[in-house]
């Protein structure tokens, strides 16, 4: 599904990401750890298409089409979703109207008609039911005055409504207390299916415990250092970051 | 557990913006001529045109009298230079001050008007028929200057209420005219005003007995039409005491290279208890993308609340016009009077707005609220300008104003005129103003959920205009929040 080839990329002349290489296939669950700085939000960026980082070297694949082409919207029409590690605030924009817009226009650009209002109500309720979500924090505007924990959770909403079929979570359990995370993981485990993928970039093991990850790597100095199963999460756990540190200095010299 | 959804105010609203895409276009809309036959002044200003203006709508001596007044008066004054806009000096004996279609008949009722006529209301996306009843609006509509024609009139008449032309209620309904016309705008007030007084061609009259509340919306939609000519309509609106009206004014002009004035006058007098809720969606022809041609929109619109408990309240949304200079004002004469100005302007390539409010706290217990939105692109400027003025005897006088800017692009111009006149220790004014700048995080967020950028800056506008726009009108909500997306086209990304 995703396939992303010795990938470099920096922004404002600053390099940041040093060779990326990773495939998912549908179906998967992978998860990518590292220290802050270390790239993670950057390659999530870079998938999504932000326009000031720029692309230096490698390629990426997407459902058959090359990514780095094509225009954010025309990603998310693809089926790409980021749920933001610091989601945007819209004042003034009703969050209902806002996620209405993003699932017709989505719709609309592949060829398929403008949800009907019982139609897109009933969705709604669904997914609201599925992250817990509050009717009254979606009838506010976008984020604004959202708890970290709101704003997360309402990215998690967004994801659900939208159905992606590869969705990028960029440490969405950050600012999420246990319940919260547990509530936010059991949503995004009701939505996977063999057709999509999710990619959960966190610092922490304790997402995986919910989100049980195929695969996890190690990024590290905009590189993917390590990869293994769910047990390296422990073993980060356990360890901390430091020995991957040293193991890659090491390694480097 | 019943969870019932909490809908946003106007699912309507949303369709559209939803389709805002699709009504994007870079070329103005309504720029098309009507082929028309019309019958005109020769070019120029001078008293035999005063005469010809005023004997072609078979006038009474009095108006005559008036105009010719306002004429001399307007002889000595100059044009205003105080305000934030740029235009070369116009030539007033380089304009056609009256043009109206020819018609063999008064119409009585739509069928008997000419059918050119009611296809370009059609273009302009109104329908003088049938289904305006069902959205419960009834149409004075003016082109250039003469009303054409005037629905719903047997229905509002059963209430007492009169909506008319204002040369038909000259005709019908002298006493009133004579008596509030030019009382809340003095000939003398303006230069515009008192070029208006002179010259004013048609416009709207309303009148609201007391006690009854006006059962729909009322709207004029006016347009300039014929080359060269100004526009300059007059309307007055009087609700005697409990009365209620709605009246909603749209603007639309084609597409001209050379300037056109527009100098208007609006009156309101608000009696007791009485209340006018005045909204306007303008989008005369603002010019091209080089600033080339638009129109002069010079108004001066004022309402007073004469009697106590009385409320006036103004909404526009302006979004044409090479220049907008108007200042919707609200006198609060009697006790417990109220004032609102909701305004958001909108100004992209090199249009210039200097727009905002007077609210003059005459009365005790008095209140006045402002909310502007200004929202500027490309190499425009535009200026929020307002006063807020508490007489001495106006104890207890409370204000509340918010003036935001929004910027799209870095060469354009957002500032804040507030003047604060307090007389009275026991006033309470507060000013806010913010001005902040469309985020490319914010356009990338939308864009990220598959929203394009057009579709992403029309969003981020309306959610800021969000606060006036809920002020309109539901028939004018859907227009105006299209109109913002459309003319701040192409202006980011
Ligand atoms: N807009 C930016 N301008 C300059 N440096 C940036 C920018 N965004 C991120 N960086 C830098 O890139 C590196 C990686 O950041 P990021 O991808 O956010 O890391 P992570 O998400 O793993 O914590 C950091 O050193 C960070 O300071
Ligand atoms: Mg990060």
């Amino acid at each position: 599904m995703l396939t992303i080839q010795n990938l470099h990329a920096g922004i404002e002349g600053k390099k940041i990401l040093n060779g990326i290489n990773l495939e998912i296939k549908a179906g998967e669950v992978h998860a990518i750890m590292g220290p802050n700085g270390s790239g993670k939000s950057t390659l999530a960026s870079v998938l999504a298409g932000r326009k000031d980082y720029e692309v230096l070297e490698g390629s990426v694949e997407f459902l058959g089409k090359d990514l780095l082409e094509l225009s954010p919207e025309h990603r998310a029409a693809l089926g790409l979703f980021l749920a933001f590690q610091y989601p945007i605030e819209i004042p003034g924009l009703n969050t209902i109207n806002f996620i209405k817009t993003a699932v017709n226009e989505i719709r609309k650009s592949r060829g398929e008609s403008p949800l009907d209002a019982v139609t897109f109500l009933k969705r709604m309720k669904e997914k609201m039911a599925l992250v817990n979500i509050e009717q009254t924090l979606l009838s506010r505007s976008l984020n604004e005055g959202f708890s970290g924990g709101e704003k997360k959770r309402n990215e998690v909403f967004q994801m659900a409504m939208l159905e992606p079929r590869l969705a990028i979570l960029d440490e969405t359990d950050s600012g999420l207390d246990i319940d919260a995370i547990r509530i936010v993981s059991n949503g995004v485990n009701k939505l996977r299916n063999k057709d999509n993928a999710v990619l959960v970039v966190t610092h922490y093991q304790r997402l995986l415990d919910y989100i049980v990850p195929d695969y996890v790597h190690v990024l590290y100095n905009g590189r993917i250092v390590k990869s293994g199963t769910k047990e390296l999460a422990f073993e980060l756990e356990e360890r901390g970051y430091d020995f991957i540190k040293n193991e890659n200095t090491v390694e480097t010299v | 557990m019943k969870t019932e959804l909490i809908l946003p105010k106007s699912p309507e609203v949303e369709n559209e913006l939803t389709t805002i895409e699709k009504t994007v276009f870079s070329d103005y809309k309504y720029g098309f001529v009507t082929e028309i036959e019309a019958d005109e002044a020769p070019k120029g200003l001078n008293e035999d045109v005063i005469r010809f203006i005023s004997a072609r709508k078979k006038e009474p001596q009095w108006m005559l009298d008036w105009r010719l007044k306002a004429y001399r008066q307007w002889l000595t004054m100059k044009s205003p230079d105080w305000a934030n806009i740029h235009y070369p000096a116009i030539n007033y004996q380089d304009i056609i001050y009256y043009s109206a279609p020819k018609q063999k008949i008064n119409p009585k009722n739509l069928d008997e008007i000419d059918p050119e006529l009611i296809r370009t209301f059609e273009r302009l996306g109104i329908s003088l028929e049938e289904q305006k009843r069902l959205t419960g609006v009834a149409v004075d509509a003016v082109i250039d200057s003469v009303s054409i024609g005037t629905s719903f009139k047997g229905q509002l008449a059963e209430l007492g209420i009169i909506f008319c032309s204002m040369s038909e209620a000259i005709q019908e309904h002298p006493e009133l005219i004579r008596e509030h016309l030019g009382s809340v705008v003095p000939i003398s007030d303006n230069y515009f005003s008192a070029l208006n007084a002179a010259v004013f061609s048609d416009g709207s009259f309303c009148y609201i007995p007391k006690g009854v509340r006006c059962p729909m919306e009322l709207s004029t939609y006016f347009r300039i039409n014929a080359i060269n000519t100004g526009q300059f309509e007059r309307t007055l609106i009087v609700a005697e005491a409990g009365s209620y009206v709605s009246y909603l004014e749209g603007c639309t002009a084609p597409m001209r290279d050379e300037n056109q004035l527009h100098a208007a006058v609006v009156e309101l007098v608000a009696l007791e208890n009485a209340e006018i809720k005045y909204s306007t969606v303008q989008n005369w022809y603002p010019g091209d993308k080089q600033g080339r041609g638009g129109v002069y929109n010079f108004v001066t619109k004022r309402g007073i609340c004469k009697g106590n408990h009385s409320k006036i309240s103004w909404t526009q949304v302006e979004t044409g016009s090479a220049i907008t200079w108007k200042y919707p004002s609200v006198i609060l004469k009697g006790d417990y009077s109220t004032g609102e100005f909701y305004s958001v302007a909108v100004t992209n390539n090199y249009q210039q707005a200097d727009t905002g409010t007077k609210m003059m706290h005459l009365g005790k217990n008095t209140r006045s609220r402002i909310v502007s939105k200004g929202i500027s692109a490309g190499f425009s400027n535009n200026s929020y300008r307002g006063l807020v003025h508490v007489s001495k005897n106006a104890s207890h006088a409370r204000n509340f104003s918010q003036c935001d800017s929004l910027l799209l692009g870095d060469k354009c111009g957002a500032h804040t005129f507030p003047y604060i006149e307090v007389r009275n220790n026991t006033a309470v004014v507060e000013h806010e103003a913010t001005t902040s700048k469309i985020g490319e995080d914010q356009i990338f967020y939308c864009n990220q959920r598959g929203i394009d950028t057009e579709t992403a800056v029309a969003l981020i506008i309306n959610g800021f205009a969000k606060e006036v726009m809920n002020q309109l009108p539901m028939e004018f909500a859907v227009e105006a929040q299209k109109l913002l997306a459309i003319s701040l086209e192409g202006s980011v990304g």
